[in-house]
């Protein structure tokens, strides 16, 4: 397959020069948010036929400089130059036609269509759907990926992967020469990365730039011809091809964090290695002769369209134990949370809490046995945006004394233990009846944690307790689980972060299609063996 | 300054974009607001009416204040109110000959409110069951309860001895009293009672509170433990209760009895004041008393001037909208200032 | 005999129903169209009135019934663009928007034939009836069916070009992804806006000529607030259609059946109260939700604005 084989469908022909041109240069560019300045002076190169990794924290700013490359968003200052003509990206449809096409973080296609019928999206006209050069394209892409996907399967039913791999063909629908994945392996099993890292090389060398957003370490040395570094807002540098084929892992890791962090890079230092080490904590420390905290024993909820239920979920926990829930998104992770938080009924097992059956209770219940649950949409369904953070903070609390006389609200007390928890957890918020939303989301973590980790909480559930924070952020939240464990609560951590899993709890559970695949001891042998059971096969 | 300006706005819009439509009728918009206006509050006759026409108004406005702050759209206060007045026209004359007459009073008003609460059981159970949404089902039942109001009034409810399809009026003397030798009744106490008593709940009660969180984000409420069925189902009963009371207070303090195709419609008009209220249950007195002296003043103008009543659905149907526009517009300011 | 069974009573009853039905049709496959591209269209018993209005005052000034119905056409497309304007530019709340449409069209319309009509009260002549020969001598259904304005087999036909638009062209894919995922949309490179305000503008058109049809074919006259929450039965046509044009076809016969019983019986000779009859439509609507309500299916970005960018 040469790079001349394909000929594109429609919009502009696509421009792929394997001469080293960039593909894309970006000078100076700048955007602006109320109280943020999400890209500063950012100058890069793109190179047809190379990966050049984005690397960089929560909050860095590479989703904004992808939005703007890919049309739905406009910089304030600064200048786009696509194979040396400089160019003003003003909507997703000049993006496309110049070629450049996006995945997103957030899938992107309409679930009620097929996969062919997402693909075919992208025209206005009344003309009846033309589906026969639209196979043939879409036959020829799936060979250049490795894919085989029904191309009449409705998109809702496909799993996240495959999902993926339909809006990598979208994006290289019209014949793209430049590819931009943004954080694409968060719903990927270890082999699915891999897999996805083997279509990325094939596309390379064929002449593609492909632009890979990541905030992990081991994937943008796994993949990437050059990486450059973003931290708030500002490209603070690169390490270019040839010095990457030279160095280790551990030296890459080494130079991006004194990219970021210059010479006192402790605090950044401490939750990289905190990934990367290779020392686990002990499993052996809990005391397992004694009697679990928690047992579940064939827990199944009622399937719904649209989510994954689970199914004869059945495991022990002991006090001070943090047990890991692995697992790529959409393999019942969040029906196992909300059943364990009261928040969804079990139509079948049992639940156990210091061997008393408590299947039955709601919210409010569980809460009282001490079980707690910090949900992984802090916007959804964590907070209420136009509320107080005061309010918030005793949403779960609502009627009961002493903030509540007979039903009536008292307020000035509500008030005055919001002011006390903003102080101890060092909550940053202009005042305690200040909207919620307007906090930002490392800070609405901290109201989620002040309100979940109470002196009764036993049991905490915690849902991707790291997603979308910045690296300060995401530390504290992991000091707070290994601190509580020490302290002798339970802890439920479910994450799509196998390097988070790995560094905080004891045993790690894998969920697959609603099930329980296996629960591992968190030793070395431990990512192996979590892999293959991510795929279903037993470990 | 900028909240007077928020609700001032909209109002003159409102005003001037009629005003103007009544120009292109030939008619003059300044003496129709002029004489609106003195009719309805500037003479001691205009202002009692006026003050009368408010219970009802406030009554449905409470109703409307809970239920909008609890995220819930009842727009069937119009069957809920006429089919709880028509009950009440019907009972009450039974009553008074059977217990005493405060009883009889009392009585009614608990059932009327009951009647209203009933009629709103198929819409709260469709939202909370099935997530259906109440707009349109709260219509229909209001629909239907205007039709069965009026089949019930010409049929079992019909007194006999009349040739005009009616209720059996309940006679002056056993109507709500009259306060302080005016001609307002007291039923505007009861209803200026409910619109305190919802805003004391809604602001500083645990119910209120979860109310208003189910209003505010759902999810949010369900992951906190509340059950929101069950508060869809109070929200539903208490707001279309206030509606169904506020038939109750109409016929018991002004009408006595329930004409064939009687049907005032106070309900939809009252959604604009709420919303120009920003669902505040105290401002929404202030609305109240600006729409009756519109209304009241505007069926007097209309005799005189020759503008019909219909002209006040356009003049709320505009207020509505340069609302939404004025906040709108008001929205982008402060995003671009910030 | 059984007075309801005569062959007078049910050809009544199926021309009725078919008369009655035709504005329902029209405003369900408008209201239909808007709701698949994500915008819940409270305003379309204003976009009825108003082609109702103009309607009549064209085809009584112009004696043309075809004019009446452009006309009504454009007075729908005039509300509707208030519609596109306020809640698809500029995401203003659908529902208050649309409550106020409807409330200054009622008051406006009211108002207007009041100072044009309200002392003489005209009428309009008969409509043009287009008898398909040969078809309408069939007994019952005959003269229930094909003697009917010409409108009405054009709507028949737009069922069919609705249903193929929404499944075989690239308009019916880009109407499903804005209601569905308008974000998925705008990364297609499709302009989100520009598809729901053409779904609204079409709705608008429809919706006129359904009030039209109230008046040049129904009634004959305007009469203040004449459509009584026929837009609002549109709008569960459409919710319980589920995407369906065929449906709402079905839904709006059913419902004209329900509307028209009334004349039917009268002229059987059986005494029902009017009242009673006319409870029956919003009955039904209600049986049907209960009954199958959870099988109504409403887009998922129903009611929210698009606005780019935004999460």
């Amino acid at each position: 397959m040469s790079a001349q084989a394909s000929v594109p469908l429609g919009g502009a022909p696509s421009t792929i020069s394997v001469d080293g041109r960039a593909a894309i240069e970006l000078r100076g560019i700048t955007k602006r948010f109320p109280g943020v300045v999400a890209n500063n002076d950012i100058a890069l190169d793109v190179l047809a036929g190379e990966i050049h990794v984005l690397l960089g924290e929560n909050g860095a700013g590479k989703s904004t400089l992808i939005g703007i490359l890919a049309g739905l968003q406009r910089p304030d200052a600064g200048s786009i130059c696509v194979h040396g003509r400089p160019v003003s990206i003003a909507s997703p449809r000049e993006s496309l036609d110049l070629g450049i096409g996006t995945v997103f973080q957030h899938m992107q296609l309409v679930p009620s269509l097929t996969v062919l019928e997402n693909l075919m999206l992208g025209e206005s006209s009344w003309r009846p759907l033309q589906r026969r050069p639209a196979l043939e394209r879409f036959r020829e892409l799936s060979a250049l990926l490795g894919v085989s996907i029904d191309a009449d399967a409705p998109v809702a039913r496909l799993a996240l992967g495959e999902q993926q791999q339909v809006e990598i063909m979208h994006a290289l629908w019209r014949g793209a020469s430049v590819l931009i994945l943004d954080e694409p392996t968060s719903t990927l099993a270890p082999q699915g990365v891999h897999q996805l890292g083997e279509v990325m090389k094939r596309l390379r060398d064929k002449g593609v730039a492909i632009i890979f957003i990541t905030h992990k370490m081991r994937e943008a040395c796994a993949l990437g011809d050059r990486i450059s570094v973003l931290r708030l807002g500002r490209l603070v540098g690169s390490i270019d091809k040839q010095e990457l084929a030279t160095m280790t892992e551990q030296q890459v890791t080494d130079r991006v964090v004194d990219l970021m962090f210059g010479k006192n890079g402790q605090a950044g230092r401490g939750v990289i290695e905190l990934e990367n080490q290779t020392a686990r904590r002990n499993p052996s420390r809990i005391e397992r002769h004694a009697a679990p905290l928690l047992r579940l024993r064939g827990v199944t909820t009622a399937a719904q369209p649209g989510e994954c239920a689970v199914h004869e979920i059945s495991f022990d926990l002991w006090r001070g134990e943090v047990l890991g829930i692995a697992g790529v998104d959409g393999n019942g992770q969040k029906h196992l949370a909300e059943v364990l938080a009261g928040q969804r009924a079990a139509i079948s097992g049992s639940i156990l809490l210091r061997d008393e059956e408590v299947t039955r209770g709601g919210v409010a219940a569980r809460r009282q046995q001490g079980i707690a649950y910090i949900t992984d949409e802090r916007h959804g369904e964590g907070t209420i945006g136009t509320f107080s953070v005061a309010t918030n903070l005793v949403a779960k609390e609502i009627g009961k004394p002493p903030l509540w006389w007979r039903g009536v609200s008292l307020w000035d007390r509500i008030h005055l233990h919001a002011r006390e928890q903003i102080q101890r957890h060092d909550i940053r918020t202009p005042s305690e009846r200040t909207p919620i939303a307007k906090l930002s989301g490392g800070n609405i973590q901290k109201v989620l944690l002040a309100r979940e980790l109470t002196a009764r909480a036993a049991l905490v559930v915690f849902n991707k307790p790291t997603y979308g924070l910045d690296l300060q952020n995401t530390q504290l939240a992991r000091e707070r689980i290994v601190e509580g464990a020490a302290r002798g609560v339970a802890m439920i951590v479910i994450s799509n972060e196998l390097d988070e899993l790995a560094a905080v709890s004891d045993r790690i559970a894998v969920m697959f299609q609603g099930r329980l695949n296996g629960i591992v001891p968190n030793d070395e042998n431990a990512d192996r063996r979590i892999g293959l059971l991510m795929t279903g096969a037993a470990a | 300054m900028r909240a007077v300006a928020r609700v001032l706005v909209p109002v003159l819009l409102a005003l001037g974009v009629s005003g103007l439509v009544l120009l292109a009728l030939g008619k003059n918009p300044l003496a129709y607001y002029g004489d609106v206006l003195t009719r309805g509050l500037l003479t001691w006759g205009g202002l009692q009416a006026t003050i009368t026409r408010m219970a009802p108004l406030l009554l449905i406005a409470a109703g409307l204040v809970l239920s909008f702050q609890a995220g819930i759209w009842n727009l069937g206060t119009d069957g809920q109110f006429l089919l709880a007045g028509v009950i009440t026209a019907a009972l009450t004359p039974v009553l008074v000959g059977i217990v005493p007459w405060s009883i009889a009073i009392i009585l009614s008003l608990i059932v009327a409110f009951a009647v209203g609460a009933a009629w709103s059981l198929i819409p709260a159970f469709l939202k909370a069951s099935y997530g259906i949404n109440e707009i349109i089902t709260s219509l229909m039942m209001s629909f239907l309860g205007t039709s069965l109001a009026n089949v019930l009034v010409k049929i079992p409810f019909r007194d006999p001895s009349t040739d005009v399809p009616q209720t059996q009026v309940l006679p002056v003397a056993d109507r709500l009293p009259r306060l302080f030798g005016t001609t307002v009744h007291s039923g505007i106490l009861i209803a200026v009672a409910a619109v305190v008593i919802v805003h004391v709940v809604m602001t500083r009660t645990a119910f209120g509170l979860k109310l208003r969180m189910v209003g505010a984000n759902p999810r949010a409420a369900a992951h906190a433990g509340l059950n929101v069925a069950k508060l869809t189902f109070a929200t539903f009963a208490l707001s279309a209760g206030l509606a169904g009371l506020a038939g109750a207070v109409e016929i018991l303090g002004v009408q006595g009895t329930v004409r064939a195709d009687w049907n005032p419609a106070y309900g939809l008009l009252v959604v604009p004041l709420v919303f120009l209220a920003r669902f505040h249950a105290l401002g929404v007195i202030g609305f109240t008393v600006f729409f009756a002296v519109l209304m009241i003043g505007g069926e007097s103008a209309s005799r005189r001037l020759g503008v019909p009543q219909h002209f006040v659905l356009l003049l709320v149907g505009m207020l509505l909208l340069f609302l939404a526009l004025v906040d709108y517009l008001d929205h982008r300011r402060r995003l671009m200032r910030a | 005999m059984n007075p309801l069974l005569t062959e007078v009573f049910l050809s009544t009853l199926i021309f009725g129903a078919v008369t009655a039905g035709m504005p329902l049709l029209l405003a369900g496959l408008g209201e239909q169209i808007s709701e698949k591209a994500g915008i819940l269209n409270i305003g379309i018993e204003g976009m009825m009135l108003a082609g109702a209005y103009a309607g009549f005052v064209v085809a009584y000034a112009w004696d043309s019934f075809a004019l009446g119905f452009l006309a009504g056409g454009l007075a729908g497309i005039a509300v509707a663009s208030l519609m596109a304007l306020f809640c698809v530019r500029l995401s203003l709340n659908q529902i208050v928007v649309g409550i106020a449409l409807t409330l200054s069209a009622e008051g406006l319309t009211a108002l207007l034939h009041f100072f044009q009509f309200s002392r003489t009260y005209p009428r309009l002549p008969k409509a043009p009836v287009l008898a398909i020969p040969g078809l309408d001598n069939i007994p019952v259904l005959g003269p229930g069916l094909f003697r009917h304005n010409t409108i009405v087999y054009l709507a028949v036909l737009l069922v069919a070009v609705v249903a193929w638009l929404f499944r075989k062209t690239y308009i019916g894919l880009n109407l499903e992804a804005a209601g569905n995922r308008p974000a998925a949309l705008d990364a297609a490179g499709i302009d989100v806006l520009a598809t729901r305000t053409a779904a609204v503008l079409t709705t608008g058109v429809l919706a006129g000529l359904g009030g039209a049809y109230m008046v040049e074919v129904g009634a004959g006259l305007f009469v203040p607030y004449m459509t009584n929450g026929a837009g609002f039965i549109a709008i569960v046509l459409a919710m319980l259609a589920r995407g369906r044009p065929l449906w709402v076809l079905l839904g709006a016969l059913l419902f004209g059946v329900s509307l028209s019983l009334t004349t039917a019986l009268q002229v059987a000779g059986v005494d029902i109260p009017t009242d009673v009859v006319q409870m029956l439509p919003f009955a039904m609507v209600i049986l049907v939700l209960v009954i199958f309500g959870r099988n109504s299916m409403l887009p998922p970005a129903l009611g929210l604005p698009y606005i780019r960018g935004e999460r």
